[in-house]
């Protein structure tokens, strides 16, 4: 049974087509790209998956259960932790603290622990920074956990926002565009922690990316959309050769 | 022991205070004032959690706090005096001591309750639709109450000083202040815990980013629910204490003009500051007495040295162009207000060997 | 029947009054975003404008001497002297105010907290400098009751609802075919793109101010003519109740404004035809906060969805 299976996913805003037909199956422990031109529907999907939208038709299983009608924080719940394109971080507390509330899901003290600051209150409090601690060693971030996220340059604030998906402690995470607005350096240092992460913590990883030699590193497994519709699916051999693909990206060459 | 300092510092000056009113070293008027700023407090800190720390308009704070102050009102005057209304007390006047508090939690409790009216819609909306429908419960909860006429409509309800006079008759102690006092503990103790918790900074990251919270697992309506009601709630309680401690509450007491009061506190405070909140709150309170005995002055200085024409009586009406004024240049050249986010630790991180919070 | 005809009518006075007032909350949400919580006071100012106007031109002050003018001429020059200098007033406090703010870029909310402050101190401000005692609007044209059968018009009445309807055709008008119009509705959308239409953004953030602040100064002078007692706090609660009428077509929308002030206007003379009338704001709002949580945007505002 595959970790994530989507079927005949279509989404539709207003008479905009924004997703049709889409079908993935991705299987435990492999690390799978989307890819496609702007405006393709990429992020539309993640936001299917991650229980932003409701889909139109369609049906997306995790872990064996239907997320249908489930609230965004049920799904994360479930085990699928997501970056944003634009970094979403919250950006006027610590980095710490970022890492911490992500736990939110799994917080495991009831409001009355919380005031009468009960001994559950305690273990679980200091459980939650336990985790945020390694986390932030384990990803080298723990010379900033007293920063604010504002005040980091934009590639650790990338950092940032990965480790604060990994503080759910995923099954599958989801990377919308994470080598954005990096430069070259950063984007090796990125390449390397994601395989790091993939390895390490045994997770699957769903990314879109538009670089594509982070994709070719990276991905064992490649799903190329365009208008809201797979036109191609396979390896980086494969994709790169594709003559449907080099179409939607550079465009007919009979013009 | 060190760290206790700072614990050990208000309880003895709550007590001292008390023993103060007690032993008569202390008038009314003080006592009244400092009352007035327990009660402050509790408005600003609770109000702060929904418009600092949750980054929402509400501006009808004042219509909780009037439920808050009606309900408790109502229970203990049924349960502990004779009334022309209600009738003989339900229970022995001297046990009002012991049920006093529970009272005024009820209150909170009902104004808790109210609160879920402005906490569901925000379910769907925030920002300005949500600021008006703050407004519209405000005047809902004062046109609802004017017209109930059992208890008083617009003429208000008394009663509750002989509540107070039957605790006299057990112990001859202030009641009223012990019982502010002790209100504003609670009050900022469970609100300082619960922001300072993961559980409640929920609500911080709702403010910061209410997308990237609710997708990184906080349940967003559960959280705004809580905030909602936790702070209307510790504002019913204020109210409670507020008609206890005057002995009388007419529904257009917590009108706009309470709620704008609040409002000012929290923005003179900083957003998203417990310390902040306390902090204008005490200084507000004190603005708005040394204004009392300062406008008096300004208008016989002026009228000594012949500036003003004897027709004209500076009055206390000025006061309320003086605080609007205050604020409106605290914002253009603070508008962070005081403290900003920071806590009072933030700044002086020293204090933090002087006490330690759990 | 002849009831029913005659509510509508007071419905549409007062709806008419709302209305006026609502749309300088709009006019200024749609630009700056901004909820100017003092326009109620503007209202009320523009109605202590006209009292003072009117009687100047009376003959109160001795410059003009009494009775030299009939009382039509005093309504026909009174009415654009205090719809200008009630503009004047909310021109002043962009200027001095929300224009400081803004040139800043302080968060919008500091915005608002200072319009809720202006509010205040030209309320507070007019009560301390004007004490207590109330002013008496003079009667400036002799009433005349029309009547058809069973209902009675006043003359007043007739021309307060037809002043609402003449401004939502101007106001229509300028938003739809003037440049400065469209640039008023497109600024909101793209503060950075109107300057390159070649309208500099402060003039037409002033622009909207003379004119929400000029249709409040109109409403003031209707309402004085209307009702002729002022007192200093008369704005605060016409104001708040405008505002949420606003809010409830769909604040920054000007049919929005016309339709929720109209609206409310029904529901209260509704309410008060049907239940003792200490329950009208009661009911009135609780009608308008169902409505809001039907269309948590106002009946005409768009929905704005969230991207990421």
């Amino acid at each position: 049974m595959a970790l994530l299976e989507i079927q005949g996913l279509t989404q539709k805003f207003g008479g905009l087509q924004a997703v049709s037909d889409f079908n993935i199956s991705i299987e435990k422990g492999s690390l799978v790209g989307l890819i496609g031109p702007n405006g393709a529907g990429k992020t539309t999907i993640f936001n299917l998956t991650s229980g932003f939208y409701q889909p139109t038709e369609g049906t997306i299983t995790f872990d064996g259960r239907d997320t249908r009608g489930m609230k965004p924080h049920k799904v994360t719940a479930l085990g699928v932790a997501r970056t944003f394109q634009n970094i979403r971080l919250w950006h006027d507390m610590s980095v710490l603290d970022n890492i911490r509330i992500a736990q939110h899901y799994r917080m495991g003290y009831s409001l009355w622990d919380c005031f009468a600051r009960t001994r559950n209150h305690a273990l679980r409090e200091a459980e939650i920074d336990r985790i945020a601690l390694e986390l932030l060693d384990a990803m080298d971030l723990r010379a900033y956990a007293d920063e604010r996220p504002r005040n980091l340059p934009y590639g650790l604030q990338r950092r940032v926002e990965i480790a604060r998906a990994m503080s759910i402690q995923p099954k599958l995470l989801l990377l919308d565009e994470p080598a954005a607005g990096l430069n070259s350096a950063d984007v090796e240092g990125l390449i390397r922690l994601v395989q790091w992460i993939h390895r390490e913590f045994d997770i699957t990883i769903w990314m879109i990316e538009h670089q594509m030699k982070v994709v070719m590193t990276l991905c064992s497994e490649i799903k190329v959309i365009d208008f809201g519709a797979t036109i191609a699916e396979g390896g980086p051999e494969d994709i790169q050769t594709n003559p449907k693909v080099i179409k939607a990206y550079l465009g007919d060459e009979n013009i | 022991m060190q760290k206790y300092t700072f614990n050990a510092l208000l309880a003895v000056g709550a007590l001292v205070l008390v023993l103060m009113a007690h032993t008569g070293h202390m008038d009314l008027y003080i006592q009244s004032v400092l009352m007035l700023m327990g009660m402050n407090i509790i408005l600003a800190t609770s109000l702060n959690l929904v418009n600092g720390y949750m980054g929402e308009f509400s501006c009808g704070h004042a219509g909780f706090m009037c439920v808050g102050a009606y309900v408790s009102s109502v229970i203990t005057v049924i349960l502990f005096t004779k009334d022309r209304v209600f009738g003989p007390p339900l229970l022995d006047p001297s046990l009002a001591i012991w049920f006093f508090p529970v009272a005024v939690l009820v209150g909170g409790v009902a104004a808790a309750l109210v609160g879920l009216v402005v906490a569901l819609p925000s379910f769907k909306t925030r920002g300005d639709y949500l600021a008006i429908i703050t407004l519209a419960v405000n005047y809902m909860v004062i046109s609802a109450i004017e017209n109930i006429d059992v208890i008083g409509g617009p003429r208000g309800f008394s009663g509750m000083k002989r509540v107070i006079n039957s605790m006299h008759d057990v112990a001859d102690i202030p009641w009223m202040l012990v019982w502010v006092l002790l209100g504003t503990a609670f009050s900022v103790w469970i609100l300082r815990r619960f922001v300072a918790s993961t559980y409640g900074k929920g609500i911080i990251a709702i403010c910061q980013d209410e997308v990237a919270a609710e997708i990184m697992s906080v349940n967003t309506n559960k959280m705004k629910l809580i905030a909602f009601m936790l702070s209307s709630g510790v504002a019913g309680i204020a109210g409670g204490l507020f008609a206890h401690a005057y002995g009388y509450v007419n529904p257009q007491s917590f009108n706009i003009l309470k709620s704008t009061e609040c409002m000012v506190m929290v923005y003179l405070g900083g957003m998203g500051s417990m310390s902040g909140a306390v902090l204008a709150a005490v200084l507000f309170t004190m603005l708005i007495e040394a204004l009392r005995f300062g406008i008096p002055a300004l208008d016989g200085v002026m009228h000594t040295i012949g500036l003003l024409p004897d027709s004209y009586e500076i009055s206390q009406v000025w006061k309320w162009v003086i605080i609007p004024l205050v604020l409106i240049l605290l914002m253009q050249f603070r508008p962070e207000g005081i403290l900003g986010n920071k806590e009072l630790s933030d700044v002086f991180p020293r204090l933090r060997r002087f006490y330690s919070f759990k | 029947m002849e009831i029913l005809i005659q509510n509508i009518i007071n419905a549409l006075q007062f709806g008419s009054f709302y209305a006026l007032i609502a749309v300088g909350y709009t006019l200024v949400y749609g630009v700056l975003l901004l909820i100017n919580f003092a326009h109620g006071d503007i209202f009320m100012v523009g109605a202590y404008i006209a009292f003072f106007v009117a009687t100047f031109f009376l003959g109160e002050y001795g410059i003009i001497s009494p009775g030299a003018l009939s009382g039509m001429t005093v309504l026909m020059l009174s009415i654009p002297l205090t719809m200008l200098l009630t503009s004047c007033v909310g021109v002043t406090l962009e200027r001095i105010a929300y224009r400081p703010l803004r040139n800043k870029g302080a968060h919008r909310l500091y915005v608002v907290i200072t319009a809720l402050m202006c509010g205040l101190i030209l309320e507070n401000g007019n009560l301390a400098l004007l004490g207590a005692s109330r002013k008496k609007f003079p009667e400036l044209i002799d009433k005349a009751v029309w009547t058809l059968g069973d209902i009675s018009v006043t003359n007043l009445k007739v021309a307060v609802i037809f002043t609402a309807i003449a401004v939502f055709m101007l106001l229509h008008f300028i938003v739809t075919k003037t440049k400065i119009g469209m640039a008023m509705r497109g600024i909101s959308y793209d503060k950075f793109a109107i300057p390159l239409m070649g309208i500099p953004v402060n003039t037409i953030i002033v622009f909207t101010f003379i004119l929400g602040s000029g249709f409040a100064g109109l409403a003031g002078f209707m309402f004085a003519m209307s009702y002729p007692i002022l007192e200093p706090y008369m704005g605060a609660l016409i104001g708040w109740k405008a505002f949420i009428a606003a809010v409830v077509g769909g604040i920054g929308d000007i049919r929005g404004a016309f339709l929720g002030g109209f609206l409310l206007g029904f529901i209260e003379i509704g309410v008060v035809a049907v239940f003792p009338s200490t329950l009208r704001d009661l009911l009135a709002f609780s009608v308008l906060l169902l409505i809001l949580w039907w269309k948590p945007t106002g009946l005409f505002g768009v929905a704005k969805t969230t991207k990421i």
